[in-house]
């Protein structure tokens, strides 16, 4: 397997804030999903891919380019937009694509003039009079029709309207078409990441809490509603992870479902009223409430 | 997302739309197409294949089944776990085979939408060289 990057033990210190002991893999040809509330440490772990931070500990290597010794040669094939990105307000689009194109020598001019029209964006305007979503639309141009191996994208769906948000996503959806190309964007939305995402992340104060396939985050997770009196055992079983009374039901949240639960939740004395699959928002939410206890 | 798919392929395979033996687009094309993830059609083309709705030869991608019934037996099996599931519910409302029989009926009769009418009517279609029916629902359309 080749992979678009690997991470291993990787820490980046701050005064304020700590990233620590990260590993993550992302397999070539797929998109992943990195999702943490504000302030989980989403934005320094693509600092770290792109080489525009040196990690304090720790081994990373992106298309096979170990950072930040061979970060001029990885640099070539990624493909970075932030929503924090400065564009040169008193210069229109096409000045900025001509900026791009003369330094990527892959600069696709055919992607480039359709994606202008997906999105909707006048070329000869100037860029300061950009709506957030243009902004955000115009650096997404500049970037893929670079076609870089190795796309990372930070919250490249926030703050966006519903229509500016599609085109986005319809966007990253036909990056799919070619199997050598990643995608790793990030969001504090799970529906934003659910839909596109072969892999989803999830990080929470610079830890990485669950990253796993998305058919096997849903698979694995399952909501139960049951009555009874809760035996004070069912706390130690490990698929558990979180518990509470609904009324006169209790909840329960598995992780690791297995089918011989329901068996076993009789066996102890509840008696199971319904079994439902869990959303990602829901598996992300109770990942984090017990990620201090893991 | 992946029901969806499942869904589309198995309702275009039993429209005739996709013939047997037709290609179907690769995973890759139907994900950037329909814009969900990679793993996910792949994941639906994997229970389709098992259904038999489609075979895939390695290298030549995905071709649509021999045998159509496949996608019928499919849908069967679909209905067959709605109806586990609504047996359950029934159950948990305390309701005997007759009342739940009794709901299910009420259900068929009162959705003038519904495609299942009393057992008469579907007989008496049945009956009908196939030909005239298009012509005489072309008439009431007007």
């Amino acid at each position: 397997m080749t992979a678009a990057f690997v991470l291993q033990g990787v820490s980046k210190h701050y005064p304020q804030f700590s990233l620590s002991d990260f590993s993550l893999t992302l397999p070539e040809g797929q998109i992943m999903g990195l999702v943490g509330v504000n302030g989980a440490g989403k934005s320094t772990l693509l600092r770290l891919l792109t080489g525009l931070a040196a990690p304090s500990s720790g081994d990373i290597e992106v298309l096979g380019h170990r950072l930040p010794e061979a970060q001029v040669a990885a640099k070539r094939k990624i493909g970075f937009a932030a929503e924090d990105m400065r564009l040169y307000r008193g210069q229109t689009l096409a000045w900025h694509i001509e900026l791009v194109r003369r330094i990527y020598p892959e600069w696709d001019s055919a992607y480039a003039a359709s994606l202008l029209r997906r999105f909707d964006l006048r070329a000869d305007q100037s860029v300061g009079g950009f709506s957030h979503g243009q902004r955000v639309k115009a650096l997404l141009l500049l970037c893929l029709a670079r076609r870089p191996q190795l796309l990372l994208l930070d919250e490249p769906t926030t703050g966006l309207d519903p229509v500016a948000r599609a085109e986005v996503l319809e966007s990253l959806a036909e990056v799919l078409r070619d199997e050598h190309r990643s995608v790793l964007f990030s969001s504090h939305n799970t529906h934003d990441v659910e839909q596109l995402s072969d892999s989803i992340s999830f990080m929470h104060q610079g830890r990485l809490l669950a990253s796993a396939d998305k058919e096997r985050f849903l698979d694995e997770w399952r909501r139960v509603l049951c009555v009874g009196d809760v035996p004070d055992a069912l706390d130690a079983w490990p698929e558990l992870v979180q518990r509470r009374a609904a009324g006169s039901q209790i909840e329960l949240k598995f992780r690791r479902w297995q089918d011989d639960l329901p068996e076993r939740l009789a066996q102890v004395g509840l008696s199971v009223q319904r079994i439902d699959p869990m959303t990602l928002e829901d598996i992300f939410v109770t990942t984090v409430r017990a990620g201090g206890r893991q | 997302m992946y029901q969806q798919i499942v869904d589309q392929i198995t309702a275009r395979v039993m429209a005739g739309d996709w013939a047997p033996g037709q290609s179907l687009p690769s995973i890759r094309e139907l994900a950037a197409t329909s814009g969900v993830s990679v793993i996910t059609v792949k994941r639906a083309y994997e229970d389709l294949e098992r259904a038999g709705v489609i075979s895939t030869r390695h290298g030549k991608g995905s071709v649509v089944s021999e045998r159509p019934d496949h996608a019928r037996g499919l849908l069967d099996h679909h209905l067959d776990l709605q109806l586990t599931e609504a047996a359950a519910t029934a159950a948990r409302l305390g309701l005997d085979r007759e009342r739940l029989h009794q709901r299910l009926d009420a259900v068929l009769d009162t959705n003038p939408d519904a495609p299942l009418r009393a057992a008469s009517a579907s007989a008496v279609d049945a009956g009908h060289p196939p030909a005239t029916t298009p012509h005489s629902r072309k008439g009431t359309d007007r």
